[in-house]
């Protein structure tokens, strides 16, 4: 069973479509990278997957059913607009929005003094909201989203806004709560977040989705036939090698069609040349998705 | 596990409303000051001291049948013989003032008065003491109760009938309308005041973004519904606290005011229709304000926006005379079924007279009937707008998302 499976979903606005015809399934115990620039329809597909906004057409099955009361239950969610009552407390606003999930106010209480002491926070429980610093407010409202212990938890843009320490805080979580097999769904313009964290990601740009599939799919779809090499020693001029750029302290060399990079290092070592770096070239995230979004523009 | 979720949501907003201090402030305000009124209504009286000095008051009669001169309410009379000498008595400061009965008195009752002061009227005390002396005089021969009596010749006790030819249970009278009209006045405060922070509520979980992860565990209905009864049920509350504080105030009222206004009562059924009306007037705007909250993205935006539904709860107020004078009038009827005039002008009616069953019937049936009608649209509007930050949706699609949803 996976935990979301999104088909065919429309929403427009006026004559705009936010969210035109996307499909995707997440499976259980992954995490799932949902990313596009900004004004993609990544927050839109997200409100939908919480019923919060309805699709014009098409069908949101979570953890196979329609979201019900039950299921809202299990899913943890952190909006991309971020808020909670200023007024408040921390540990009060912890056990109101986990009493709303079910969760009985003494677990409440203790699993939340221990979410606030592995942030650092636990001296602040009893600050009001208002008091506290964007960031710490920012980890406040994880701590929520996760306070029940849900199945299936959805991050809108979870690191925008945190300090490098917050967000390496936040990133060890999410690697628990994957360890412990709970799904993760997160949306985010930062490539970097996803090529760190995530299992399968979707892109989606202008409403469409435009890559679908593992981190590993995505990225041998958009290999170029080139190598990086790192030697000792001039190159000069080797047969097959079309286009040589340095890249990041190793050379870049682009192949022509006839040529494997098998053959290329079979030619490299009969020329004597030492090799001490031989990979696949493999384009980072960020190049995929300038690519991507960049021939959709034209 | 539905109910359970919208129980929190009751409690919570209950609890946060009660604590909020403008709501003991106003809740506390009106007994509070109604008990300052009444001890300042029994201590005043007593702090003031009543002069000692007897006022003289010359008089000179031309027309010579004014012989019995007359010493009352610290005043004395004085006569004179001509109006030389009682002016040069009034120079020299023997006399306070005086007055010329002129020889047409019995004709035309022309008293000239003279005084070294300027004055708006003559006072009260003078008036009063003027009359008795001519009364005294011009009666002089009949006995000291006829006296008396013509000094003060009315005191009207009306009861109303029933038709069965037996005593209303309404007497009608100042006495039985200064209830109504101040409940009439708290209702209005009150159904203001818990529908306010109902829309102020709904505008800062928009401005604080808190929506979302309210519907994340909740539907739009479940935290419409919590919302509108946590809040009311906090408007009850102040509402019964003035209830049961009026019902000791008016004793102690009654003791100390008596006199002036008669001893209050408390129409049988105003305390059960009272509470029915609050609890409709109030689940009325509510629903008006929710929907208000809806389309609107922020507090202040909203409040502006309610005005224009606050106004007319207000129209009762502005009849009043109307329906003091002539509670049958078809204008007091139509008030009466226009839900947002009902439950004002209910309370104010109830004072005054009888209200026919049927009429109070059809009156609670629209007010329910509109209530659901309103509460189906709102969730409608409040499920379109929730989300939308930033910008007021124009009427066109408001309309058209009324059609759509």
């Amino acid at each position: 069973m996976f935990s979301i499976e999104v088909n065919h979903i429309l929403k427009t606005y006026g004559n705009r479509a936010a969210v035109n015809d996307v499909s995707f399934n997440v499976n259980q115990g992954e995490i799932f990278g949902l990313i596009g620039p900004n004004g993609a329809g990544k927050t839109t597909t997200i409100r939908m997957m919480m019923d919060i906004i309805k699709p014009d057409s098409g069908d949101i099955k979570v953890m196979g059913e329609k979201l019900n009361d039950n299921s809202k239950n299990k899913i943890g969610y952190l909006p991309e607009e971020r808020g909670l009552y200023k007024k408040m407390t921390v540990i009060d606003s912890i056990i109101y929005f986990a009493s709303l999930k079910g969760v009985d106010k003494e677990l409440a209480r203790k699993r939340g003094e221990e979410l606030l002491k592995r942030a650092d926070l636990l001296t602040h429980q009893n600050k009001r909201i208002e008091e506290l610093s964007r960031g710490m407010g920012q980890i406040v409202q994880v701590i929520i989203t996760v306070i029940h212990e849900p199945d299936l938890i959805i991050l809108d843009e979870p690191f925008s806004g945190l300090d490098p320490v917050n967000t390496q805080l936040l990133k060890d979580l999410i690697r628990d709560l994957k360890n412990k097999g709970k799904t993760i769904i997160m949306s985010t313009h930062l490539m970097n977040d996803i090529e760190e964290l995530c299992d399968r990601l979707l892109m989606i740009n202008k409403g469409r989705a435009v890559l679908y599939g593992s981190l590993a799919e995505v990225k041998s779809k958009y290999r170029d036939n080139s190598v990086l090499l790192e030697a000792v020693g001039e190159l000069g001029t080797i047969e097959g090698v079309t286009e040589k750029r340095p890249h990041n302290g190793a050379m870049e060399l682009k192949l022509d069609a006839n040529t494997t990079p098998q053959m290329l290092l079979e030619r490299l070592l009969k020329k004597g040349i030492v090799v001490n770096r031989f990979e696949l070239a493999t384009p980072s995230l960020t190049e995929i998705f300038i690519k991507v979004v960049g021939d959709e523009h034209e | 596990m539905n109910m359970n979720k919208t129980y929190l949501l009751i409690k919570h907003e209950f609890l946060n409303t009660v604590r909020r201090k403008a709501f003991i402030i106003l809740t506390l305000a009106f007994p509070l000051i109604a008990l300052l009124g009444i001890l300042a209504g029994q201590v005043i009286p007593k702090m003031i001291t009543p002069s000692t000095t007897i006022d003289k008051v010359g008089y000179v009669d031309q027309v010579g049948i004014f012989t019995r001169s007359l010493t009352e309410n610290k005043t004395e009379l004085i006569p004179f013989v001509s109006e030389d000498a009682a002016k040069a008595a009034l120079e020299k400061k023997d006399i306070k003032e005086y007055f010329i009965i002129t020889p047409g008195y019995v004709a035309t009752g022309l008293i000239q008065r003279y005084t070294l002061t300027s004055e708006i009227a003559p006072s009260d005390t003078v008036q009063g003491v003027i009359k008795d002396f001519l009364l005294n005089n011009l009666l002089n021969g009949n006995s000291a109760e006829i006296v008396a009596r013509a000094k003060n010749p009315l005191s009207i006790a009306s009861t109303t009938l029933t038709t069965a030819g037996t005593p209303a249970t309404r007497q009608g009278g100042f006495s039985a309308l200064i209830l109504p009209y101040i409940f009439g006045i708290l209702l209005m405060l009150a159904i203001f005041t818990s529908s306010g922070y109902l829309l102020q509520g709904l505008g800062e979980e928009k401005e604080n973004r808190v929506m979302e992860i309210l519907l994340s565990s909740i539907s739009p209905k479940q935290l419409l519904a919590g919302k509108i009864i946590g809040l009311g049920a906090a408007g009850l509350v102040q509402i019964i606290v003035w209830l049961v504080s009026a019902n000791f105030l008016m004793k102690m009222a009654s003791a100390a005011w008596g006199n002036v206004i008669g001893s209050l009562q408390v129409p049988p059924d105003f305390l059960i229709l009272g509470i029915i009306y609050f609890i409709l007037g109030y689940l009325l705007m509510a629903v008006i304000m929710a929907g208000v909250g809806s389309v609107n993205p922020t507090a202040r935006e909203g409040q502006q926006m309610s005005a224009i539904f606050t106004i007319p709860v207000i129209i009762p107020i502005y009849f009043m005379g109307l329906i003091m004078e002539h509670p049958e009038n078809i204008v007091v009827k139509i008030l009466t079924f226009i839900p947002i005039t009902a439950p004002i002008t209910v309370i104010v009616r109830l004072g005054l007279s009888e209200i026919p069953l049927w009429e109070l019937l059809v009156s609670i049936s629209i007010l329910i009937l509109s209530i659901w009608g309103l509460f189906v649209l709102c969730t409608k509007l409040f499920r379109t707008y929730l989300l939308m930050y930033g910008k007021r949706p124009d009427l066109k699609e408001i309309v058209r998302s009324f059609r759509e949803a």
